[in-house]
Formats: C-alpha cells, sequence, structure tokens
C-alpha cells in the first residue's frame, strides 16, 4: 500500500455529525439512541430559562465538587478577633458569628445540600417507580396493599416525622436523609401507578403479553421506561422542595449539626443577628433561593420536553 | 348563504420549515349539499374548519378570498366570528363521546345555545330543547334530555349534536366526518336525517368523509382532495364515470360484495397530482 | 384447527358473548362479522387469552386450551390489532419492537431474521431503526403484521386490522394479507363491521348480534342472497347499497 492510498483518518465535522444525530433513517440501534438524545436536548435547549436552570445546576454541582479548590478559606476556621465583618475584599461575603468565612462555608456546603438531595432521590425516585408500576400492572391484593402503604406514609408531615427520627437516632444528616426519603416516595408511586394504570390496557402491551412474557419483563422492560419521564419531571421539580425541606430541617437543628456548613444550619445560628449583621444569614438564603429556582427552571424544561402530552 | 374560497393555503411552522397542510383551494357553494372527500392529510377537515376561523393554533391562514356570505373570515374580528359560529353556521364533529361536554346532560347543552342566540328563557330554552330532540327523531325525547353524554350510544349522542347544532337556525351545517364512529346501520340513519332536515330547513350543507360512495348518495356535488389540494370537483352523479385517476382509484380499491376481485388494484400515486 | 365451542364470557354482569361456536380449518379463513358491541372481539381475544374469565371450550389441533396459556402457544398463534398507533410501544424502535418476540421465545439470528419480515411485508429496510412515531398508519399496521408473524405463527387473529386505514391503504394491507396467506399456510381468523372487507378475505362469514352467532354462511350464498337470518340480510343489504356510487 502507497502512500496516496493510506486512508486518512476522518475527524468527524460538526455539520456531519449533526447529520448523523439527525438522520431520518438511523442504522443502528446507537445512532438512534443519540438521535433522540440530540432531537430532546434540542428541544430542551430551546427554552432559555429552562437551559439557564441547567447552567446554574451544572455550576453549583461543579462548585461543589471542587470546593477544596476553590474555597479561599478553611470552612471551619474560626478568628474570633475577625467575626461578622461585612462584605470586603479579604471576605467576599464576609464573616459569621465565630469568625468563619462565610463564602467558604457556603461553597462547602453546597456539597452537603447537594448531596443530600442526591441520596435522597436515590432512595427515592426508583423506590416510588417500581412500587407504582408493580401495583398498576399487578392490579387486586398487590395493589390495594402496596397503595395502602403509600397512603401511610403519605399522612407523614415531613417535619414531625424527622421530629420523630431525632428521637429515635441521633440528629444528623443520616437521619434528615432517612426522614426526607421517607415522606417523598409516596407521590413517585402514585404518578408510576397512574401512568401504568393507563398503559397496561393499550394494545402494544397486549402485543407484548402475546409473545408470551412474563409479567416481570413486561413491567421493568415496557412499562417502567414510559412511567419513568413522569417520574423524572417530578423529581427535578421536587428537588427544590427538598432543598427547602433539608434547610428547614437544618434550621430547627434536626439536620446537619453545627459546625457543618449546611445551608439550613447556617441560617438558623445567625438567626439573632438578622438585623444587624444582615449578610450573614441572608448569603445562604440566597443560596437556598438560587439552587431551589434552579431546580425548578430545570425540572419544567425536562417536562416540555418528556411529557409525551405536551408534544 | 354563499361559501367562497379561492386560494387558500393553510401551513403548520415547524423545525423543518412550514409544512403546508392545504395548498390552493379554491371552492365555491351556496344552497346545496357538498361532499369534500379525501383520505387522511388531504386537508379536508381544515378547509372547512377556515370557513368557520377554526384553523388550530399555529396554524398560518392566508387565501385570495374566504368569504362566508361576503364576510372576510381572514380578517373577520372574534366578535364577528362569534357571531358566525354556532348561530350562522354549525359544526358537528365525529365523536360525540369528545365533543359533547361529559358533566352537561343533553337537554342543558342543546339549550345553551337557544338561550345564547335566541335569547330565550331557561324554561323556554328546555321546552325548545325536547322539540329539537323530537326533531332529530329520538323517540323520548323527555328521558333522553336528562341523560349525560356518557349514558347516550353513538347513535344518540350524534342526534344530540345534530339537535345541539340546528337550535339557532343556522344557513350552513359543516358535518366533519359525522358517521365514522358509527355502525353501518346508524350511519345511513343519521345520514338520512342530516340530509332531510338541511333540506327542509333551506341550508347548505358541507360534508367532509372519507367515505367515496357513501356522500354520493346524499350530496349534490362532490370535491375529491389530495395532499392539500383539489383534485377534482364534480356532481355526485358524474362519480361513477369520472375520468380523473385518483378519484377512480379510489373508487377501485374498495372491496366490493357484488364485484369479487381476488387482487385489489392498488391506488399508484403520480406525483405529477401534488405539483 | 381451531374448534370453539359455545364459548361464553362476561364482564361483570354483562354478558358480552353468549355461547358461540365455530371451526376454523387448517389454512383456511373465517371472517366474524357484526356491529359495535355484537361480542366479535371479545371472541378473538378470549381465543388469544387476553381474557382470562371465559367458559366453553377453546380446542387447538384437537387439544383443549386452559385460560391460562403456555408460551408455545404463542409461538402457534398470534393477533394483529386495529388501532396502528396504540399496538406499537412508542418508545421502541420498531428494530426492538421486532426482536421482542424471538428474544421472549429464545430464537437466535435475530440480526438476520428482522430485514427478511419487513421484507416480506414490504418495508423498506431503512425504516428498521425508526419510532413509530415516524411511520404512517399504514407502515405501522404493517410491521404489527411483521411483529406477528416473526415467530412463525400458524394462526393469525386480525381484530379490525384496516377499519383504522385509509381505502387505499386498506386495499394493500388486504392484499398483504391474502399473499402471506398463500405464502405460508397461515389459518386467519378476521373479525371486523365492514361485510366487504370480511366477504373478500373469507369464503366462511359468521354473524355476530348480541353476542350470539346469528348465521354461519359461505361467502358465495351471502353474494347471492341465499341468507337465513334478518340481521344478515340487512348488513349485506347497507353494505350493497353503500358501496355503489
Amino acid at each position: 500500500m502507497n502512500e496516496s492510498t493510506k486512508p486518512a483518518i476522518l475527524l468527524p465535522t460538526r455539520a456531519s455529525l449533526r447529520a448523523w444525530l439527525l438522520a431520518e433513517d438511523p442504522a443502528s440501534r446507537r445512532q438512534t439512541a443519540w438521535g433522540e438524545l440530540y432531537r430532546g436536548w434540542c428541544r430542551f435547549a430551546a427554552n432559555r430559562l429552562a437551559l439557564a436552570g441547567l447552567v446554574a445546576v451544572l455550576l453549583l454541582v461543579l462548585v461543589s465538587l471542587a470546593a477544596p479548590l476553590i474555597a479561599p478559606y478553611n470552612p471551619y476556621a474560626q478568628d474570633l478577633a475577625d467575626r461578622l465583618r461585612p462584605p470586603s475584599a479579604a471576605h467576599w461575603l464576609g464573616t459569621d458569628e465565630l469568625g468563619r468565612d462565610i463564602l467558604s462555608r457556603l461553597i462547602y456546603g453546597g456539597r452537603l445540600t447537594l448531596g443530600m438531595v442526591v441520596a435522597v432521590v436515590a432512595l427515592v425516585a426508583p423506590a416510588g417507580l417500581l412500587i407504582g408500576c408493580i401495583a398498576g400492572y399487578l392490579g387486586g391484593a398487590a395493589d390495594r396493599v402496596l397503595m395502602r402503604l403509600t397512603d401511610i406514609f403519605l399522612a407523614f408531615p415531613r417535619l414531625i416525622l424527622a421530629l420523630a427520627f431525632v428521637a429515635a437516632l441521633k440528629p444528623g444528616v443520616v437521619s434528615a436523609v432517612i426522614a426526607i426519603a421517607l415522606t417523598s416516595w409516596p407521590p413517585y408511586a402514585r404518578i408510576a401507578r397512574a401512568d401504568t394504570l393507563t398503559i397496561r390496557n393499550a394494545d402494544f402491551i397486549a402485543a407484548i403479553r402475546l409473545t408470551g412474557a412474563g409479567s416481570p419483563r413486561i413491567v421493568f422492560r415496557h412499562i417502567v421506561p414510559l412511567a419513568l419521564s413522569n417520574v423524572i419531571v417530578r423529581v427535578s421539580l421536587d428537588m427544590a422542595g427538598i432543598i427547602l425541606t433539608e434547610a428547614g430541617l437544618g434550621f430547627l437543628g434536626m439536620g446537619a449539626q453545627p459546625p457543618a456548613a449546611e445551608w439550613g444550619t447556617m441560617i438558623a445560628t445567625a438567626r439573632d443577628y438578622i438585623l444587624q449583621q444582615w449578610w450573614v444569614p441572608t448569603a445562604p438564603g440566597i443560596a437556598i433561593f438560587i439552587a431551589a429556582l434552579s431546580f425548578n427552571l430545570l425540572g419544567d424544561g425536562l417536562r416540555d420536553v418528556l411529557d409525551p402530552k405536551a408534544r | 348563504m354563499q361559501v367562497e374560497i379561492e386560494d387558500l393555503y393553510i401551513s403548520f411552522p415547524g423545525p423543518g420549515g412550514a409544512h403546508p397542510a392545504v395548498r390552493g383551494v379554491d371552492l365555491a357553494m351556496g344552497t346545496e349539499k357538498l361532499a369534500i372527500v379525501g383520505e387522511s392529510g388531504s386537508g379536508k377537515s381544515l378547509t372547512a374548519r377556515a370557513i368557520l376561523g377554526l384553523a388550530p393554533q399555529g396554524a398560518v391562514v392566508r387565501a385570495k378570498k374566504l368569504l362566508f356570505d361576503n364576510i372576510d373570515i381572514a380578517s373577520a374580528s372574534p366578535r364577528a366570528l362569534s357571531a358566525i359560529r354556532g348561530r350562522r353556521a354549525g359544526l358537528i364533529l365525529q365523536d360525540p363521546k369528545f365533543a359533547l361536554n361529559p358533566v352537561m346532560t343533553a337537554g342543558r347543552q342543546i339549550a345553551e345555545p337557544l338561550r345564547l342566540h335566541k335569547k330565550l328563557s331557561a324554561k323556554a330554552a328546555r321546552a325548545a330543547a325536547v322539540d329539537l330532540l323530537a326533531l332529530v327523531q329520538i323517540r323520548d325525547p323527555h328521558e333522553v334530555a336528562e341523560r349525560y353524554p356518557h349514558e347516550l350510544s353513538g347513535g344518540m349522542g350524534q342526534r344530540v349534536m345534530i339537535a345541539m347544532m340546528l337550535a339557532a337556525d343556522p344557513e350552513l351545517l359543516i358535518a366533519d366526518e359525522p358517521t365514522s364512529a358509527l355502525d353501518a346501520t346508524v350511519q345511513a340513519e343519521i345520514l338520512r336525517l342530516i340530509e332531510d332536515l338541511v333540506s327542509r330547513r333551506g341550508m347548505g350543507l358541507i360534508l367532509i368523509s372519507h367515505d367515496l360512495p357513501l356522500v354520493a348518495h346524499f350530496c349534490d356535488r362532490v370535491v375529491v382532495m389530495y395532499a392539500g389540494r383539489v383534485v377534482e370537483t364534480l356532481r355526485a352523479a358524474d362519480l361513477v364515470r369520472t375520468t380523473h385517476p385518483y378519484t377512480q382509484g379510489l373508487l377501485a380499491c374498495l372491496p366490493s360484495l357484488n364485484h369479487p376481485r381476488r387482487r385489489l388494484p392498488v391506488l399508484v400515486r403520480d406525483p405529477a397530482w401534488i405539483s | 384447527m381451531i374448534t370453539v365451542e359455545d364459548l361464553r364470557v362476561r364482564f361483570g354482569g354483562f354478558a358480552a358473548v353468549r355461547g358461540v361456536s365455530f371451526a376454523v380449518g387448517k389454512g383456511k379463513s373465517f371472517g366474524i362479522v357484526g356491529e359495535s358491541g355484537s361480542g366479535k372481539s371479545s371472541v378473538l381475544r378470549a381465543l388469544a387469552g387476553l381474557i382470562r374469565d371465559w367458559q366453553g371450550s377453546i380446542l387447538l389441533d384437537g387439544a383443549p386450551l386452559g385460560t391460562h396459556r403456555p408460551r408455545a402457544f404463542f409461538r402457534r398463534v398470534q393477533m394483529v390489532f386495529q388501532d396502528p398507533y396504540g399496538s406499537l410501544h412508542p418508545r421502541q424502535t420498531i428494530d426492538r419492537q421486532l426482536a421482542e418476540p424471538l428474544l421472549v421465545h429464545g430464537i437466535g439470528d435475530i440480526d438476520a431474521r428482522i430485514p427478511r419480515a419487513l421484507d416480506e411485508v414490504a418495508l423498506p429496510a431503512n425504516l428498521r431503526f425508526r419510532y413509530p412515531h415516524q411511520l404512517s398508519g399504514g407502515q405501522r399496521q404493517r410491521v404489527a403484521i411483521a411483529r406477528a408473524l416473526i415467530a412463525g405463527p400458524d394462526a393469525l387473529l386480525l381484530d379490525e386490522p384496516t377499519s383504522a386505514l385509509d381505502v387505499s391503504v386498506q386495499a394493500e394491507v388486504l392484499n398483504l394479507l391474502a399473499d402471506l396467506q398463500s405464502a405460508r399456510g397461515l389459518t386467519y381468523i378476521l373479525v371486523s363491521h365492514n361485510l366487504a372487507v370480511v366477504a373478500h378475505l373469507c369464503p366462511l362469514i359468521g354473524v355476530m348480534l348480541a353476542g350470539e352467532l346469528v348465521e354461519t354462511i359461505g361467502v358465495d350464498d351471502l353474494r347471492a342472497g341465499r341468507i337465513a337470518h334478518p340481521h344478515t340480510a340487512n348488513l349485506r343489504a347497507l353494505a350493497v347499497e353503500l358501496e355503489e356510487v
């Protein structure tokens, strides 16, 4: 083989990649999957607010992950001579009642907040989805039992349950996560069950039953993927609520304990200073607001993309 | 009552550019029974709805002429349009299950246009509604007036819709696939009823359907549409002698009891029809 | 091949099917015509095993079937549904949906069988990785037929297979069904409210009214008007009257 017949390495140009993704007739499963993802992304990105929400959430995640690299000070380092300083060049958001840098505590606090949210969602969403789909598909006794279970947990107000947990275990991040998770899963089960009830009477499910597939295969392979979109939407909309609940628990002293830099706890320990040194409780408050708002915008955007009825 | 449409274009904006659904349709009718026939996607429903200004949200409608009794629909104000809709022109839809309000009794739904357009009192409207139900050949009009839509059979639901639309004495009735969701036995009855009422009241009728032989029995003229264009306009009596290949193809591809064939002729679409 | 004796189906207090009996020979077609509420779809669904609550007996090649069907049954009998928009999974590609019966039955060689299945129903190969919403109604119905045939059944239960299609597409699908039957020796049970469609494909026709099979008639007798039951005569008269322009 001489020089002229050596194959050149073709790097995909942007235009050719886009053409491949948007091809009307994909030639492989991978191409279809990527194409659908790309189309969904285009629809999502057309919504400016949703895009802003996504960017904000990604920034939050990045900042939290890079905390040791970004935070100017140690979040636990106290300097009582320097307490309650207003924002300045040395401390961009000032210092709190123990002289700790508020900006650093916010950045590290983001880790706790987002970590707790992810922990809750990772517990709650799969459990709710599965319970709802199984109950909806099987019907009968299984449905009744699972739905009564759902009703029981739905009846508990979150904060009261958290207080009960604190009495049983010790206050802290773990009990807060468990308490929130235990009271958050019922709505997902209901949503998944409602979707399943609609889907299971469809002809395509009948067609799959006619292949001789058993119930587990039908539920996990065919129904769960359809019920997933509504659950994802609900999750992203709920994240804001979870953040607020965590903050509330932290404020009541039920969540992360001091000296942990959790946003809610930061507001609680600084509430005496709200009138004079307003920046101390306000900074974490604004952080909570921005985080909740970003997740809300992201959730709205996801719903517009994923909700089949909105198409 | 005259309807005049000249060069009607309806398109839907989309990611790949504007998608044209109706492309240069010409149509004119007076007090007669006109059928618009075509397959799905031919634009027949859109064309008829454009007469009432009822094209779906986001549709771009433009025409050289779009006149209902010399009123320009394309530029009419919402008030002018609502004076036409329901009062001077009625629309009957395909499935009464979806077109009737599920939480109102049949009697109340018929009484509503009577109260709105004819300004009758509640009591008078109720009595007039029962009369209308009798007019559409419902056997127990008093009893049916108290029923909810889900308690009505398909045929009865359609009769209720017809009664609703006739309440304000319109001059034009547009029926969009009124019998497609009904059984064969009921289909013929409903179409005969529509034909009879329209003739007696001197109304115009636009009957939209995909069923060519069916409309030929009930209408004076037939407009055949394909891919947003009018392919042929002819009198119903001349349908059997049509020379246009699309109309011929539509007629030929139907399985027939009297003329059995081993293979049904398949419609070969000529791109020239869309040019 | 399939024999039904005194089939009864109830939905709660309502008797949808009241003692229906018929037999279909191997490679033959039996049509069931009736209006909505006549119970014809319920007969088919009981045959398919989608309805568990029925009485009477259903025999496949002489062997009686119970309310629960073994997987082997589904390799022999398949169903095509009415609504092309509802009978395909909205979020799975055509390729995935055609693979499903093969995966469930453990049939190998999937990558070769799928293009063959598409070819058999005259669908171009480039549609393989599309989603249902990217296909027309006629194309979707062809996919549904391909899915029903891919595991090699002996009998097809067809529930109003062309009622939701345009007439030109209906003609193509009816031709396709006729071709497939002669190529594969399939047994058909076709249910429809359209007498002309049933008469086109089925030499033997059962007429259902209010849950009962009021007449079983050969298609030649039907065409000639040698009819016993008034309901059949009524259906025939309507079909004939409305089919001539």
